[in-house]
């Protein structure tokens, strides 16, 4: 439309293009302004934690910071052939130093992740260490046989690298060795892969359970009245604001064996006495919880796209000559569609999520892989394992989001 | 809990107003019947003595809060209770001050702290207060003629019904071999070889569709009373209180419990760290270790104060002595938890125990 | 074509006595009728109060009255949407209370238009002949006529959302017609457009209802929509009809208070009545004077009316013929075509005076004591 060659022209001569930017820069600072402080608080309290934290997938250096001349040794190593007593020499010197620094447990966790029983081989050599004299290899030799064997170096020799695939290939069920090849776990030491399958597995199905339960209610609270609807919300938001510990206690009493939900099958004759269903330390336990506590999430959404659905839609198609089901189907569902993706996708990604629950009601087939995530948080401490477990776990939900934004569109979405 | 012992400590700080040097610790344990045996047994003796206050907080054990204090540089905990293996494991790591045995207080007829204390009590951080087990216990109203040895717990068809057990391979693993007969000495011997950790294996997976498993420490008790579980490996102090306290018809069997101890640990960098010193020679004295044990059957991780070990605290004719997991009787096949070989082990089996249960 | 499933006993009873009755020319003139209707949402208050109304074949009847006077009520009614509490409506001689709306066969223009946004204008029209199970061309070729119709041919691939509110409008009409239904409702369909297409879409409608033959209920709050384009008027307040007829008696004749004031400007003059003779009223005002009115809905001696007249028959000056008075000019207003005078008449602030802007006409300033005067036919004393 507007004149490339000659643009048009602001009443000062400057261009209008040029002229409107500037009147816009203001505002724009301004909105920004405005904008800064939540911005600031997101950065510092949740984007920069989550790269330190998804950092050490990644990146270890431990290993390399408190054990410095045997790192430098480590490298020059091929791996394959005999250690050298340079390596050995470095080694005992850096056990010194790290005894004396007590950071030897910190070395001892890192080379016992990459094999099991050098945690104590390192701390009981670093207690004796100052008192060893060269040849550094005899003497090593000497204090544990384990000095002397290859592994024990390969294992120092992954542990020693600073940026490392290791924990993601952990993450995947693969392991790392000190020539670069790349392994899959003895079959007795897969699990992350399983986790991975099932937590999807739960989470489709809760959203599925979700949505057919969730539906209808909502359909029931946007067509009442305000004031009814308005007290059936707080029903709805009811497992909000209960506390974790009444629900579960709750599910408990409810879902147990000997709970009620059992009681009424036996006394309905569902279910012999002695063969009542288990319903909860499983994984019905866990579809069932996190389905309970999950609805709102879906009923919220909904109810807000739905209760925006004027009745005159359905009302039309029912003048046009269109049946109940018919003016449903084709009119009402597809307007509600937007609150379905809404709903469907923050039931989807909360659940996959979720620990507190399955940990909780799970048993053992009802774990998912944030439990695992948990564990090597708190339990086992290794933190590198849990942020490659958070990797992968992040990639897979962002490559949801782009499925989802393929075949429904992102811009479909409707909150509220 | 927490709150009691916060209103408590405001009530000893109001006694002792104007006393010159007063102060406050945070003690962070592991909560229930156990921070309330600790209030009893050293936080109310030791305000009384000196005035100063201890703050109670709960946890759920682990090293995870400690390093995420010590590594941020913003320590708010001055002595924390904590298992054997974390004790030794936060201390490689630089977590824990380093402390002298030789400021403990020394036993009854003058003999060393080094040797008053039970073996490996006192380590290079942490000092133990308490020695406690897992044990495994039935309802006896349910079985009457209840299960007697670890074998019983992995025999199905001599008592049928559920198990509990706790998530996780450690005191697992130890439990299967030994109902596998291999004796208490041998246990951990046998685990450190690919073999033993298949024949433990073998073993759970002779009752793996009858467990139910369990986090928590008081599940358990809980587990039991609702009939959920025919019997279930548990802490002996939970199952305790639930009969001294709840009178519940439970019982313990003792044989192949695991033993452990419980430790006290400071914080490198605590805020109040010469004042939680000072709490933790104060409370692992011989009279405090006995006044603590009347109120939770753990025992004293001291020779000395098993003599002063009195009744329970609120039913005079309950002693506690056979009720402790160092009691002779029930002692006998006892498997001492070694700390060492899951320091080394515990990454391995418990993505093996994990892979497991998962499949 | 509407099929009934189960009616009940006293419906079923009625219908065989109204089909017996009926001749052809009856049923023509009673396509619609309304038979002490009432309705209540609460079980409490009445929306709509014993509702009796007749609609002849091929009439455009509109509905008129203020909000919640119970009229868009009546017309969901005869919807389907809304369930008659009491009483029966037919529907060419059929009782349709137990008729799911979807079986009525009849058109709807709403509100708001309800176009289906997910569904392109092409889609939103064959909608209704989907339902009805017609083939692919069949719906192609009706499709395109309606949209002819409402010259809108062209505009099938395009959503509800790209187009106007007036194109909304035709749109939502040619739905409504596509099914060729024989009766057309519409619930305030042009209130969301701006006045100049709602005048110009007033007479499109009309001119479809003629050239088409169809009946129309139409429900309106604006009452020149509704002189416009109705062959009769019912003026709903408070559930009740207060009148039935056609807009000029409406406007001309109005029969309460309600209605006069509700229909066009209207001056009102409270007064009592002080003498009847014949058609004739002696009304005594407040202040005393007095004038002669048309008896028309008003008591006996000595009761309290309001006289209603419209301004375009106040005249300025005095006449032999007419009532005099003296009203005070408190405001002018020049509009054009004509001015209007607000003047104190009788006590009544309000009362407004409208002249032709005629070449030559009297002027008066503001605070001028003006000579007025009307005739007695032009003053109708109505209820209190």
């Amino acid at each position: 439309m507007s004149d490339s060659v000659n643009p048009i022209l602001a009443a000062d001569g400057t261009p209008l293009k040029k002229k409107l930017g500037q009147a816009l820069f203001r505002s724009r600072v301004q909105a920004f302004g405005l904008v800064v402080p939540l911005l600031a608080f997101v950065i510092v309290s949740f984007i920069v934690p989550i790269v330190v934290l998804l950092w050490q997938g990644i990146h270890d250096s431990r290993y390399a910071e408190l054990m410095p001349g045997s790192t430098l040794a480590l490298s020059k190593w091929d791996g394959i052939t005999e250690p050298t007593e340079e390596m050995y020499s470095a080694l005992v010197a850096d056990l010194i130093e790290a005894r004396k620094q007590k950071t030897i447990g910190k070395v001892a966790t890192r080379v016992n992740r990459e094999l099991s029983g050098t945690r104590s081989l390192f701390t009981s050599t670093a207690r004796r260490a100052a008192r060893l004299a060269a040849p550094y290899k005899d003497a090593l030799v000497e204090v544990n046989v384990a000095w002397g064997e290859i592994e024990t170096w390969q294992a120092m020799k992954v542990a020693s690298r600073v940026y490392t695939p290791g924990y993601l290939l952990a993450a995947l069920d693969f392991s790392l060795s000190a020539d670069g090849t790349v392994t899959r776990k003895p079959e007795n030491r897969r699990i992350h892969i399983k986790l991975f399958l099932r937590t999807l597995e739960i989470s489709v199905v809760v959203t599925v359970a979700c949505l057919f339960l969730g539906y209808p209610i909502a359909y029931l609270l946007s067509s009442l009245p305000l004031r009814t609807s308005n007290i059936l919300l707080i029903l709805v938001l009811l497992p909000f604001w209960t506390s974790l510990l009444v629900r579960t206690t709750s599910w408990i009493a409810m879902l147990q064996a000997q709970g009620v939900m059992n009681d009424l099958f036996v006394a309905f004759g569902i279910t012999g006495d002695d063969d009542r269903f288990s319903l909860i330390y499983n994984k019905t336990g866990t579809l069932i919880a996190m389905t309970h506590i999950l609805l709102p999430f879906m009923i919220l959404p909904l109810y807000s796209v739905m209760k925006a659905i004027p009745p005159s839609y359905v009302r039309a198609a029912k003048s046009m000559g269109a049946t109940d089901w018919t003016a449903f189907w084709r009119v009402y569902f597809p307007q509600s569609v937007p609150g379905i993706g809404a709903g469907v996708l923050l039931v989807f990604i909360l659940a996959i999520g979720y620990y507190i629950t399955p940990a909780l009601v799970g048993g053992q087939d009802g774990q998912m892989i944030s439990n695992i995530i948990d564990f090597h948080m708190r339990k086992s401490l290794n933190w590198n394992l849990a942020a490659a477990i958070g990797l992968v776990l992040l990639v897979i939900i962002l490559a949801l989001f782009w499925i989802y934004d393929r075949i429904v569109g992102i811009d479909n979405l409707k909150l509220g | 809990m927490k709150r009691d012992s916060l209103l408590l400590g405001i009530a000893a700080t109001a006694l002792i107003a104007g006393a010159a040097h007063s102060g406050s610790i945070t003690a962070v344990s592991w909560g229930g019947a156990y921070t309330k045996s600790q209030v009893e047994g050293y936080h109310k003796p030791w305000t009384a003595a000196t005035g100063h206050v201890v703050v109670s907080e709960d946890y759920n054990g682990g090293l995870a809060e400690v390093k995420s204090q010590v590594e941020a540089g913003n320590v708010t905990w001055d002595i924390v209770d904590l298992e054997m293996s974390d004790a030794v494991r936060g201390c490689d790591e630089g977590l824990f001050e380093t402390i002298d045995p030789g400021i403990l207080p020394a036993g009854a007829d003058g003999m060393a702290a080094e040797d008053d204390f039970i073996n490996g009590a006192i380590t290079e951080c942490a000092v133990a207060n308490i020695v406690w087990s897992t044990i495994f216990a039935y309802d006896n109203s349910v079985l009457t003629d209840g299960p007697e040895t670890i074998a019983d717990f992995f025999d199905l068809e001599k008592f049928s019904g559920k198990r509990g057990l706790r998530k996780g391979p450690k005191a697992t693993l130890e439990l299967a071999l030994a109902a596998d007969g291999v004796s208490a000495d041998q246990i951990y011997e046998v685990l450190g070889t690919p073999e033993g950790v298949d024949r433990a294996f073998a073993k759970l997976d002779s009752i793996k569709d009858q467990v139910i498993w369990r986090e928590a420490g008081s599940q358990p008790p809980q587990l039991l009373a609702d009939g959920e579980v025919v019997m279930t490996t548990a802490y002996n102090g939970r199952i305790f209180n639930a009969v001294a306290a709840e009178d519940k018809p439970f019982t313990i069997v003792w044989d192949s419990q695991i033993f452990d101890t419980d430790l006290w640990a400071i914080p490198v960098g605590a805020p109040n760290r010469d004042l939680a010193l000072e709490f933790l020679v104060f409370s692992t004295a011989i009279e405090q270790l006995a006044a603590q044990a009347s109120y939770i059957s753990y025992g004293p991780a001291r020779k000395s104060s098993m003599p002063l070990v009195g009744s329970f605290h609120s039913k005079p004719d309950l002693m506690m002595g056979p009720h402790m997991p160092t009691a002779p009787e029930n002692f006998a096949t006892a498997i001492a938890n070694d700390f060492e070989f899951w320091a080394d082990n515990q990454d391995e089996l418990n993505e093996r125990f994990n892979a497991w249960l998962a499949s | 074509m509407v099929e009934v499933s189960a009616v009940e006993i006293s419906g079923v009873d009625k219908a065989k006595e109204r089909r017996k009755t009926l001749s052809d020319a009856s049923e023509k003139s009673e396509f619609v009728v309304f038979e002490r209707v009432q309705k209540s949402y609460d079980g409490e208050t009445l929306v709509v109060k014993d509702l009796n109304l007749t609609m002849a074949r091929g009439e455009f009847l509109t509905l008129l009255g203020p909000s919640g006077s119970g009229k868009t009520t009546c017309l969901m009614m005869l919807a389907g949407f809304e369930t008659a509490t009491h009483g029966d409506i037919f529907l060419a001689g059929r009782p349709i209370n137990n008729i799911p709306p979807y079986k009525r066969g009849i058109g709807m223009v709403f509100q708001n238009y309800a176009l289906f946004p997910h569904m392109t204008v092409g889609e939103n029209l064959s909608f209704p002949l989907e339902v009805r199970k017609l083939g692919k061309s069949e719906r192609e070729e009706k499709v395109k006529k309606a949209l002819d119709m409402v010259k809108m041919v062209g505009f099938e691939k395009r959503r509800p959302a790209q187009l106007s509110g007036g194109q909304q409008q035709r749109i939502a009409l040619a739905r409504a017609l596509v099914f060729e239904p024989e009766l057309i409702l519409m619930d305030e369909p042009l209130g969301a457009l701006d006045k100049q297409l709602r005048e110009h879409m007033q007479f499109e409608i009309k001119h479809l209802h003629e050239r088409l033959g169809i009946t129309v209920v139409y429900v309106t709050h604006d009452q020149s929509e509704a002189l416009t384009m109705s062959d009769r008027i019912a003026v709903f307040n408070d559930g009740v009809i207060q009148q039935l007829s056609n807009p000029d008696d409406l406007y001309e004749r109005p029969e309460n208070a309600f209605v006069a004031q509700f229909i066009g400007e209207n001056n009102r003059l409270k007064g009592t009545i002080e003498s009847l003779n014949g058609k004739i009223v002696h009304v005594a005002f407040d202040d005393g004077c007095q004038s002669k009115a048309l008896a028309v809905n008003c008591g006996g001696k000595g009761s309290r009316t309001t006289l209603s007249i419209r301004p375009e028959r106040v005249a300025l000056g005095w006449d032999e013929e007419s009532n005099t008075t003296r009203g005070e000019v408190l405001e002018l207003t020049y509009l054009g075509d004509h001015i209007r005078y607000r003047m104190n008449v009788h006590g009544n602030p309000d009362f407004v005076l409208r002249l032709p802007n005629t070449s030559g006409h009297a002027e008066l300033a503001v605070g001028e004591s003006a000579k007025i005067s009307w005739k007695s036919e032009d003053c109708r004393a109505l209820d209190p």
